[in-house]
């Protein structure tokens, strides 16, 4: 009777779950609403996990829950620590949760609805979902050994090297990007940049609550700073409106970056955690409430997206960024369907808190699906708003120009009218001075935001609070991850350097800290100004070079997995990691093609350095900057390419050595241990 | 009826505790709790500065992703 019951439950979310993705996916001309995203989402989700996530278990990795983990065998109260799934699950969905989704899906909204969503929902079940989890359990195994180690132990030597070198690129490149989103989300915006400025008084003032009042109480106090900071965004509308305390806070993009790097470098090389902690604290606390808010919002609201299932841009041509749907919505949407860096965190801090194998499916794929309802929750965010006020946003002003009058007439010639009154009206609505020319997705993701929580709750007049309550969460969780992100790759630079010269290795030596902050301050603020100097507005440039840079690391990631499981004799199922690898290859390397050597200025690096470098009349410091900037940009997406090949070539000699019979398949696990915990349990 | 609103109590409860432990845990108030243990010591001050010392380096190589 039961399983009668659950294939029928079963049979009921599959039938569902066909007939939203058929509405989502056929259906044209008329808007649809956002709940069809919702349940083809929620079946997507369901179905995958209940049967896919469980035949990987069974089938292949054949998860042992009488197998000791590391956090029972190695158990030190401090890294490898017993903890229970869903507190592991929690610490996993935040570490993994950044900008990623909301912001790739916001920019390839340009293609419409339907590819980010189709991407999103098959990327994640088939694809993200796989990596974190079959990682997870792959380092769980290996004493929680890193991504890095795994690739060096199970590769080869040459994989070790080339996850190290993938994962320090992509780090600062990512940096770059994220502090270019925050730059353009708070350029001439006195009420923005209030905001965050606030946050800084506020963080202190918790460092002190936390450090004499009450010591440990990091909750208590997050709630605190929260109130305080919707005080702050609260008082940031009377900024705004008074002439001199908004120039006060009024800067442009330029100044902003210098501003940012001095904070990156002071992040890093100095001893502030009385600052840094507590904005930590108070960024995971508004970063889990909006994300929590946003989902019953939608759900409340159930609100009609107006963007077409699909525009005319999927021809390449889009203002937000050129190039065509395939391979470019794949690579601009990363974290909502496979992040590499994701693998960095299931090989990170979560294996050594896992206190069972058989957990690993739902904290490994369970908060991956997470992170993809995320990001289907910023398509709906963008796609609500009227398409002529998606482009004007996102639009440069390259592409559409400055003046209010001539974007609009421009964007309404593509087919998606909008009026120079209407992005007035936005702008005065949102307690902005325009919204024209906004890239980097973060702005339009607020205004979408905004639209949802608005009309929940507190009606237009509450729609500036909510859009700068939205930039404000926005950009507090980019520059936690600047500040965390610089430390991060400053460890790995002096770990490697340590082996040059050893004082160099040591985390506490000043001069070491100085040199590599400044180091790697220097490399992210490199591709921060070329993005803040660049006249196509950085995005278009630099996303791609993010997206193809954290998918390279994915196909790393996955060519380890292929491997392992190759030398655990389950060849026979190795599609489940192969298919998503082929996929990755097929993407990322036309990507990385189509940007180096594409002969549309707009796509290619090089053709636009050809461009320039043969236009008319003698060459500017500054377009000899863009040139050598695009060139830059070949060469590190070709060395990453160059580099990604090597290891497929080693894997795949491992792979056809195994199959051949020519080489020993043997998998570097840990011994087995039986596990005390279920005796324990009884 | 009245055993299965007690059941329902009992997942609600449970359910909300595990809430609060998991946020306790993202927020590192039950791994201060473990050092506190672990040393010895009462929470003040001096305490949570020895913590803060400690974990701050383990902390800030924990890379967050993007």
């Amino acid at each position: 009777m039961n399983r009668t019951l659950s294939v029928l439950c079963w049979g009921m979310v599959g039938l569902l779950g066909a007939a939203a993705v058929g509405a989502i996916a056929l259906h044209r001309g008329e808007p649809i609403n956002a709940l069809w995203l919702v349940v083809a989402a929620t079946c997507c989700y369901a179905l995958g996990y209940r049967f896919y996530s469980r035949f990987i278990a069974a089938k292949i990795l054949a998860l042992d829950g009488l197998r000791a983990t590391p956090a029972e065998r190695l158990e030190n109260g401090r890294d490898f620590l017993v903890t229970n799934k869903w507190v592991v699950f929690g610490h996993h969905f935040a570490a993994i949760a950044g900008p990623g989704p909301l912001v790739g899906p916001v920019l390839a909204a340009q293609f419409g609805y339907l590819p980010g969503t189709m991407w999103v929902l098959a990327g994640a079940v088939f694809a993200g979902c796989v990596q974190d989890f079959v990682i997870l359990l792959f380092s769980v195994r290996r004493d929680g050994k890193s991504l890095t180690e795994m690739a060096k132990d199970e590769i080869g030597i040459v994989g070790g090297f080339v996850a190290y070198v993938a994962v320090i690129a992509i780090l600062i490149i990512l940096l770059g990007v994220a502090a270019l989103i925050v730059v353009n989300a708070l350029k001439a915006s006195p009420w923005g940049t209030f905001t965050i400025a606030m946050t800084m008084p506020i963080a202190l003032l918790m460092g002190v609550y936390l450090r004499r009042i009450r010591p440990g109480k990091v909750l208590e106090v997050s709630a605190l700073g929260f109130v305080l900071v919707l005080a702050a965004i609260w008082g940031g509308q009377y900024v705004s409106q008074n002439a001199a305390l908004a120039n006060l806070f009024t800067f442009s993009a330029p100044t902003l970056a210098i501003l940012i790097m001095v904070y990156g470098f002071a992040a890093s090389a100095l001893p502030v955690w009385l600052l840094l902690a507590p904005r930590d604290y108070l960024s995971t606390f508004v970063k889990l409430g909006t994300i929590a808010l946003l989902g019953i919002g939608i759900v409340v609201l159930h609100p009609t997206l107006h963007m077409p299932a699909l525009t005319r841009f999927v021809d390449g041509t889009g203002p937000v960024f050129a190039g065509k749907i395939f391979p470019f919505a794949f690579i601009t949407i990363a974290c909502g369907a496979i992040s590499g860096f994701h693998a960095l965190i299931s090989s990170g801090t979560t294996p050594k808190l896992i206190a069972r194998e058989t957990e690993t499916r739902m904290v490994g794929y369970g908060a991956m699906m997470a992170e993809s309802a995320v990001a289907v929750m910023a398509i709906i965010a963008a796609c609500v708003m009227q398409p002529g006020v998606y482009f004007a946003i996102n639009s440069p002003a390259g592409i559409v120009g400055q003046a209010p009058a001539a974007a609009a007439a421009t964007i309404s010639s593509w087919g998606f009218p909008v009026t120079a009154a209407d992005m007035q009206a936005l702008a005065h609505a949102v307690g902005e001075q325009t919204l024209y020319n906004r890239t980097g997705g973060a702005p339009a993701f607020a205004v979408g935001m905004a639209h949802i929580f608005s009309h929940s709750l507190g009606g237009e007049t509450l729609m500036a609070l909510w859009y700068h309550f939205a930039i404000m969460f926005e950009a507090l969780f980019i520059l936690t991850i600047l500040d965390a992100g610089t430390r991060v790759a400053r460890f790995m630079v002096q770990d490697a350097l340590g082996h040059l010269y050893k004082p160099l290795g040591r985390t506490s030596w000043y001069p070491s800290i100085l040199a590599t902050s400044a180091l790697i301050v220097a490399a992210w603020g490199y591709f921060l100004w070329q993005g803040v100097k660049d006249p196509l507005g950085g995005i278009n440039s630099l996303w791609p070079l993010f997206g193809i840079s954290n998918q390279l690391l994915a196909t790393v990631a996955l060519c380890v997995a292929t491997t392992i499981i190759i030398k655990m004799h389950r060849a026979k199922y190795a599609a489940v990691t192969l298919a998503p690898l082929g996929w990755l290859v097929a993407v990322t390397f036309t990507a990385s093609w189509h940007k180096m050597f594409d002969a549309n200025p707009r796509v290619g690096f090089l053709a636009q350095a050809r461009v320039l470098s043969a236009g008319p009349g003698p060459m500017t410091g500054a377009t000899a900057r863009v040139i050598f900037n695009n060139r830059l940009d070949a060469a590190v997406t070709g060395v990453l390419v160059v580099m990604v090949t090597l290891v497929l070539v080693e894997s795949a000699r491992q792979w056809m050595g195994i199959l051949s019979g020519t080489r020993e398949a043997r998998v570097k696990e840990s011994p087995f241990v039986r596990t005390r915990l279920v005796e324990e349990q009884g | 009826m009245n055993s299965s609103l007690k059941q329902v109590r009992v997942v609600a409860a449970k359910a909300l505790s595990t809430l609060l432990v998991t946020l306790r845990e993202v927020f590192d108030e039950a791994a201060y709790a473990r050092f506190l243990a672990r040393a010895g010591m009462a929470s003040s001050s001096e305490s949570y500065a020895a913590f803060r010392r400690e974990f701050e380096e383990a902390k800030m190589r924990r890379p967050k992703c993007c």
